[in-house]
């Protein structure tokens, strides 16, 4: 899951003169360093926060909104692993509705060339090579799309840092990222990380005619392994349509006994 | 039906042991609270508008169907499913029928970097990716009962052995107890006009239905590659049909060759293409002259999908496919020459509401088969499905000339659990 991985502290030397960075003035940092670099440090510096979690595995209700307040669920599974020198694998299972109860999705991520992404129809016991072009589709009908969803590297995004400002109680970078896949359903995003941590706290984004298409905002954020934050409440609003979808993960467990034996096609077909 | 009582024994058998196992399994814990159900009930109706080619036929097909999944985990790590189908018919009796679809011990471990995996019983395997056709789909035997397309299956006992590993996936099947086709008698639509017997049913092998034919298949992932090589060796899947005296007349008696089939599956993924072929080699079987022929047979073609399209967030897919059998006009299936359009439209909304169409046109004669389908999901529990299957100008030569009066429209509710 892209937005809302665990962040682990490397007590790198780079982790630590980013660190020094941060808590200085940005027009100082800018001054050193362009816009674009400084992005990218943060991006990298989120990520290196998220790594280390070994694997995991969590629940998750998706609740659909609609304009009127209609309310729809959506029960799944998911589990995750982190793939030496390879981007994450995941895979979804749902449960809810009972019509796709059994529905399973393998992802295979990639930092430089395109995910692999397959699909078990259980009804066929089929299991079908999607194409990953399929980023800016709807998650089983939810607010979030595809490329939401699924993990992404660092390598798939330029970035721009923006500024400094408080978000809440905390005080947040702002960057922007620009998709480089022309698949992508978003002309950029802004990103709102906080100083302290690098979770990510809100995103923007800006449709393809840069429209402000959709706003994330990721709350209750809990600390696993003394190390590891995840948010377990997470937003998003379509302002074009009124529409709106929560996340609501529970019962996260990581460094399972989960191994990339468990990210297979194989283990696609048995996943229930 | 003829293979109802045999396999409601083997149900009744594996329920009996499923519960003992279960129960033996988790002592403390309790029987139902360990076991998973889930499953649908539906209620269809299918209506034939034309009047019949052949006599006996009805005009509908209505009644409900019942399909349900049983699972448990053992603390080993071992799981046991049981996936039960009965479907009642009261507009055409010859439906009726109940298939132990799956009844499986599902067991699983390392060796070294790889995997392996054991499925012992009852289970449905699919292999390919074309959309029109299933040449090289070879395990199963099709429940044409349930429906002409083939793409419903029942279940085939089994001994299925993985390795898997980043290096792609070993597959080797040990199948025996034959299951034969089940055709539908006089009262029957989608039938043939001379009914097929199922007491005169015969095998290539003295061993008959307990033959135990062996299969074997390799399938791997290169990047934009997923490619799966098979083979299968045993009794044939699809029965030669030979004309025969009985007391009712003249009647079609099933024979089943034994056969050695090699197959080719693959796919390129290539942004929003997905260029697929699946090929055959089949050695042994009969064509439709009842001669022995060995034949290779194709299907390529390939998908495309377009996203979000006019800034909705419906996805719409188009396929095109096309099929050949070296046999030609001697070919058994109605693929020898014929060519596939279709689109599917996804509206990606929260109903999951989707549509699709598609005609399969024989390159060789006037022949089509124009299907639509539609489904939607009404709450978290029911939805709705329809579709319609319609017979234009076939052939007389055509294999499927005697459903030519045979275009349907169905409904189905379902309830799922």
């Amino acid at each position: 899951m892209r937005y809302f991985r665990p962040k682990s502290v490397l007590a790198t030397l780079g982790t630590v003169l980013s660190v020094l960075i941060w808590a200085g003035d940005p027009t100082t940092v800018l001054a050193a360093e362009s816009a674009e670099e400084v992005g990218l440090e943060i991006a990298i510096e989120a990520r290196e926060r998220q790594k280390g979690y070994g694997n995991f595995t969590a629940n998750l209700i998706m609740v659909l909104r609609n304009k009127r307040g209609q309310e729809s669920r959506r029960e799944l599974r998911l589990r995750g692993i982190e793939i030496d020198g390879d981007g994450d694998r995941s895979m979804f299972v749902f449960d809810r509705p009972r019509d796709v109860k059994g529905t399973a999705f393998l992802v295979h991520a990639h930092k430089d060339e395109p995910d692999e992404q397959w699909l078990y129809l259980p009804a066929l016991k089929r299991v079908k090579r999607i194409s990953s072009s399929k980023q800016s589709g709807s998650f089983m009908g939810s607010e979030f799309s595809y490329e939401d969803m699924v993990t992404s590297e660092v390598e798939k995004y330029t970035y721009r840092y923006v500024r400094n400002e408080p978000c809440g109680d905390l005080e947040c970078t702002v960057t922007e990222r620009v998709p480089k896949s022309r698949d992508s359903g978003y002309s950029r995003q802004l990103v709102w990380l906080d100083e302290q941590e690098f979770r990510t706290m809100k995103i923007e984004f800006y449709d393809r005619r840069n429209a402000h298409l959709k706003t994330m905002v990721a709350e209750d954020y809990e600390r696993f392994l003394d190390r590891i934050w995840r948010s377990k409440t997470i937003t998003m609003t379509n302002h074009l349509t009124g529409k709106s979808s929560v996340l609501l993960w529970s019962d996260f467990e990581f460094q399972t006994d989960l191994d990339s034996g468990d990210f297979t096609q194989t283990a696609l077909k048995r996943a229930r | 039906m003829m293979t109802a009582r045999p396999s409601a024994v083997f149900a009744a058998t594996l329920w009996v042991s499923f519960s003992m196992l279960a129960n033996g399994a988790v002592a403390d814990n309790g029987f139902l609270d360990r076991i998973e159900i889930s499953g649908r009930l539906s209620a269809e109706s299918r209506q034939f508008p034309d009047s019949p080619a052949h006599s006996g036929q009805g005009s509908h097909a209505s009644g409900f169907a019942f399909e349900a999944t049983g699972y448990v985990e053992g603390d080993d790590g071992g799981s046991f499913s049981i996936t039960p189908f009965f479907r009642y018919d009261a507009g055409d009796p010859s439906r009726t029928h109940f298939d132990l679809r799956e009844a499986y011990y599902l067991t699983y471990g390392d060796v070294g970097d790889s995997e392996w995996e054991l499925r012992l019983g009852f289970d449905r395997v699919f292999w390919g990716v074309v959309e029109s056709n299933s040449l090289v789909d070879i395990v199963n035997q099709f429940d044409l009962l349930e429906q002409p397309s083939g793409k419903t299956k029942l279940g085939q006992p089994m001994a299925h052995v993985t390795l898997s590993g980043d290096w792609g996936a070993l597959e080797f099947f040990g199948l025996t107890w034959h299951r034969p086709r089940e055709f539908p008698d006089m009262r029957g639509r989608l039938r043939s006009g001379i009914v097929v017997d199922p007491d005169l049913i015969s095998y290539e092998s003295a061993a008959q239905e307990w033959h135990v034919d062996l299969a074997g298949r390799y399938s791997g992932s290169f990047g934009l590659l997923d490619i799966g090589l098979s083979v299968f060796d045993g009794h044939s899947r699809d029965p030669t049909l030979m004309p025969a005296a009985s007391s009712s007349g003249l009647v079609l008696a099933p024979h089943y060759e034994r056969i050695r089939q090699f197959g080719l599956d693959a796919q390129l993924t290539i942004d929003a293409w997905l260029l697929k072929l699946e090929a055959i080699h089949r050695a042994g079987s009969r064509n439709r002259q009842l001669q022995e022929e060995d034949y290779t047979a194709f299907t390529a073609g390939g998908e495309y999908t377009l996203y979000s399209v006019f800034d909705s967030s419906a996805d719409v897919s188009l396929f095109a496919e096309l099929s050949r059998d070296g046999r030609g006009r001697n070919a058994t299936s109605s693929f020898e020459n014929d060519v596939l359009l279709a689109t599917r439209v996804g509206f990606n909304d929260e109903f999951d509401t989707e549509f699709s169409l598609s005609v399969l046109a024989s390159l060789d004669s006037s022949s089509r088969f124009v299907v639509a389908e539609f489904r939607r999901r009404l709450t978290d529990r029911w939805s709705f499905r329809a579709d319609s299957t319609v017979y234009v100008d076939i052939d007389k030569d055509d294999v499927a000339y005697d459903v030519r009066n045979d275009s349907f429209i169905e409904m189905k509710l379902d309830f799922n659990f």
